[in-house]
């Protein structure tokens, strides 16, 4: 059996063949690629039954799934535009979950970095381009990440429930945007839709180039990555991930925790702000309450289905921005309603949390020691 | 790149379509495969906003040759710039709809520089010349539509307390609800309308919520202007109260209390813009109009609605259909006591003073701020 298997690794020109042991040596990197691969074949499995009883064929679902999300370059980029934000609101998540905290409060510091990058360009009308767009990013990572910072502080000074104190932020966020939105930032020339005034087309980011996607994309892998090596790979992050194992254990060895949950949720804020100043200086050119399009709660979405690894936000995250790329195209060729694209993200959902059972339990991927 | 050659290809079919419209007459036009894109910010079932474009939507694929793809839910961000795009690499669309505010800047304008052979239709009524000239936007002066609901209103209320719920105090809604207000004082002086605004275009609870309290106030005929007055409807029918509609007609959710309502009237003006387009004419960039152009109606009269009230309803809506009747007349006060509309001034269906409208008129209770 083993030996069977370890042929067909070969066969893909992955391990040696002379190593019988390489399953079990691997078996933890394998389970992390097998199992959320297995529970999203599964789900997609499951919509196509669920489609198939709207009389639709599931086999025409899942070419026309993979037509809208990745089948022409207009679809990749289609799917990459849309994947851009969900990376940096995931982090918003992922970061924090690293302490053991659930911060859903993502949304919240989109729309302050938004209505803060905002500001800062209306601030410096004069300035040159690089300049107001650095003074965006900075003020759009401040907004947010202190904006995430009152969570970590409710919880760490009051003992306030995160979770919920981070929820409930959101919509605090959202009428401190409407207000100031609708009041003193607002521009007398929007009449019907109260929008602050616009921060230039010289100030826009732009797109990468040669492709429709904007710079988000570049701002989401980097901060991914610097995530990942933050936390896999530093000091800092071993600390943090000590403090997430056990708080009492991590405070008894001296470590700051305090500090940690307020740098982190800062980072966490930040990344999430981040999204917002990119929205606005490379999608609206302004604030208004289009950009409350809720990236930010498909975010924390993006960051349980990659268990809370920074570097898997960004398959997963490519993955839900294909999905709902594809949405689309289900619409206009299949005649479904926009909600099945919400089924199936449901589905995926259950299916990928469901399998977490798994890890460390499948038999031929198991070590002797 | 895979989609600048099919995107050229569509904008080949779709001028090759033109030319031989205007060769052979609208016929054989549309006997081509022109494919039209709707695009909606809602559910197209929502018996409001959405559901009036897709009814027109639904008139043109009554039309031969005529190929309709719609698309729900999308949000107002770079997912319109996409779904467009889509609707035009993968379908094939000459001819898009995107119908809700919010698409018109920057994401329409964005797409018509993009794809200048294409043509782009937006509801909102904000072209101006500075604007791409494939572009243009339509509008409707349903205000007109609410005028003969006021008067009915203003005949059925047994307490002469009214009720409004409304989105925001935007222009647009504060003329609705200004020229309700000033219908239904044609029939009872005394009349008043109470107003709540609910913060946004889409907010079930609140509109529940607002529904109760006003009736809890005495008022026993609603209105609204949100984006599915399905709530309000079935609410205020539960609670014994009488409705006049809007946007379409939603007198199968409440048969009793639907009284009237202003409609949107696109199943008629989307195949008359067809017509233009195939008889190689130019649709007006701007292009506004109200009972009498037939972009918005009047819900057939309910039978709760007295002779009395038809007559005088009917008077009236004659009277605007055949364009010799001014609702913005002055001498109008507004409700702080402030002539807003001085004696003697006429303030026509187009004048422009009208779409800046910030003031609530006497007789309605509420605040624009």
């Amino acid at each position: 059996m083993t030996t069977d298997t370890a042929d067909g690794v070969e066969a893909v020109g992955v391990a040696p063949a002379a190593d019988p042991g390489f399953l079990q040596r691997h078996g933890t990197t394998i389970e992390y690629v097998l199992i959320p691969g297995a529970a999203l074949v599964g789900a997609l499995a499951v919509f196509g039954v669920f489609v198939a009883l709207f009389g639709k064929n599931p086999l025409d679902l899942y070419f026309y799934m993979y037509q809208g999300a990745f089948g022409t370059w207009f679809s990749w980029q289609n799917t990459l535009a849309r994947a851009a934000p969900l990376i940096l609101t995931a982090l918003c998540t992922a970061l924090p979950a690293q302490l053991g905290m659930v911060i859903i409060g993502g949304e919240g510091a989109l729309l302050i970095g938004a209505l803060a990058a905002t500001g800062a360009a209306l601030a410096l009308p004069s300035m040159p381009p690089l300049v107001v767009q650095l003074a965006m990013v900075c003020a759009g990572m401040i907004g947010g990440g202190s904006w995430i910072m009152l969570s970590g502080g409710l919880r760490q000074y009051r003992g306030v429930n995160e979770t919920i104190s981070s929820l409930l932020l959101v919509y605090i966020a959202l009428a401190i945007l409407n207000h100031l939105v609708e009041g003193v930032m607002r521009d007398p020339a929007s009449l019907n839709k109260p929008s602050t005034r616009e921060i230039g087309a010289a100030n826009m980011i732009g797109s990468i180039p040669g492709t429709d996607v904007h710079w988000g994309l570049v701002f989401g892998l980097i901060a991914a990555v610097a995530s990942y090596i933050l936390i896999y790979h530093t000091v800092f992050g071993f600390a943090a991930r000590v403090a997430g194992g056990n708080i009492r254990a991590a405070k008894i060895v001296g470590l700051g925790v305090g500090k940690l949950i307020m740098t982190i949720c800062f980072l966490a804020g930040a990344s999430a702000g981040l999204a917002g100043m990119v929205e606005v200086a490379a999608v609206q050119g302004r604030t208004n309450a289009n950009l409350a399009a809720g990236y930010g709660f498909t975010g924390i979405l993006v960051a349980f289905l990659a268990r809370q690894n920074p570097l898997a936000i960004i398959p997963v995250a490519i993955l839900l921005g294909g999905i709902s790329a594809s949405g689309g195209l289900l619409q206009r060729r299949l005649g479904l309603p926009d909600a099945s694209v919400q089924v199936l993200q449901g589905i995926i959902f259950a299916f990928v949390l469901a399998s977490d059972a798994l890890y460390g339990r499948i038999g031929f991927l198991k070590g002797k020691s | 790149m895979d989609f600048g050659r099919i995107s050229r290809r569509h904008l080949l079919q779709g001028s090759a379509a033109l030319t031989l419209g205007s060769a052979l007459g609208a016929r054989s036009a549309l006997a081509a495969d022109t494919t039209i894109g709707f695009i909606y910010v809602g559910s197209r079932d929502d018996y409001g906003y959405n559901q009036a474009h897709a009814q027109g939507a639904a008139a043109l694929k009554k039309i031969p040759g005529l190929k309709i793809v719609e698309e729900e839910k999308v949000a107002e961000t770079d997912a319109v710039e996409k779904t467009m795009e889509s609707m035009i690499n993968l379908d094939g669309a000459t001819l898009l709809f995107p119908t809700s505010f919010g698409y018109y800047n920057p994401h329409m304008i964005k797409m018509a520089n993009k794809f200048p052979k294409l043509r782009f239709e937006h509801c909102g009524g904000l072209w101006s010349e500075k604007d791409p000239k494939n572009a243009g936007s339509y509008f409707g002066y349903i205000d007109e539509a609410q005028y003969i609901s006021g008067i009915v209103a203003g005949y059925t209320s047994k307490t002469g307390k009214l009720g409004f719920v409304a989105a925001k105090p935007i222009p647009q809604v504060l003329r609705n609800i200004n020229a309700f207000t000033l219908g239904a004082k044609l029939a009872n002086p005394k009349a008043t309308t109470q107003v709540i605004f609910t913060g946004d275009w889409s907010m079930p609870v609140k509109e529940a919520e607002a529904t109760n309290s006003l009736i809890d106030q005495g008022v026993d005929v609603l209105t609204c202007h949100v984006d599915g007055p399905k709530t309000m409807v079935e609410n205020a029918a539960r609670r014994g109260a009488m409705v006049c509609g809007y946007h379409v007609n939603q007198s199968p959710l409440a048969p009793k209390a639907y009284l009237t309502g202003a409609e949107w009237n696109w199943e008629a003006l989307y195949p008359k813009f067809v017509k233009m387009i195939a008889a190689g004419e130019s649709i007006p960039n701007f292009y506004r109009g109200g009972l009498k152009e037939e972009i918005v109606k009047v819900s057939p009269y309910g039978e709760a609605v007295s002779a009395e009230a038809r007559k005088h309803a009917d008077d009236v809506k004659a009277k605007l259909t055949a364009g010799d009747y001014t609702i913005f007349k002055g001498p109008i006060m507004d409700n702080k006591g402030k002539a807003v509309i001085a004696a003697g001034t006429d303030r026509g269906q187009k004048d422009p003073e009208l779409e800046k409208m910030d003031y609530l008129v006497e007789g309605v209770i509420g605040a624009t701020s």
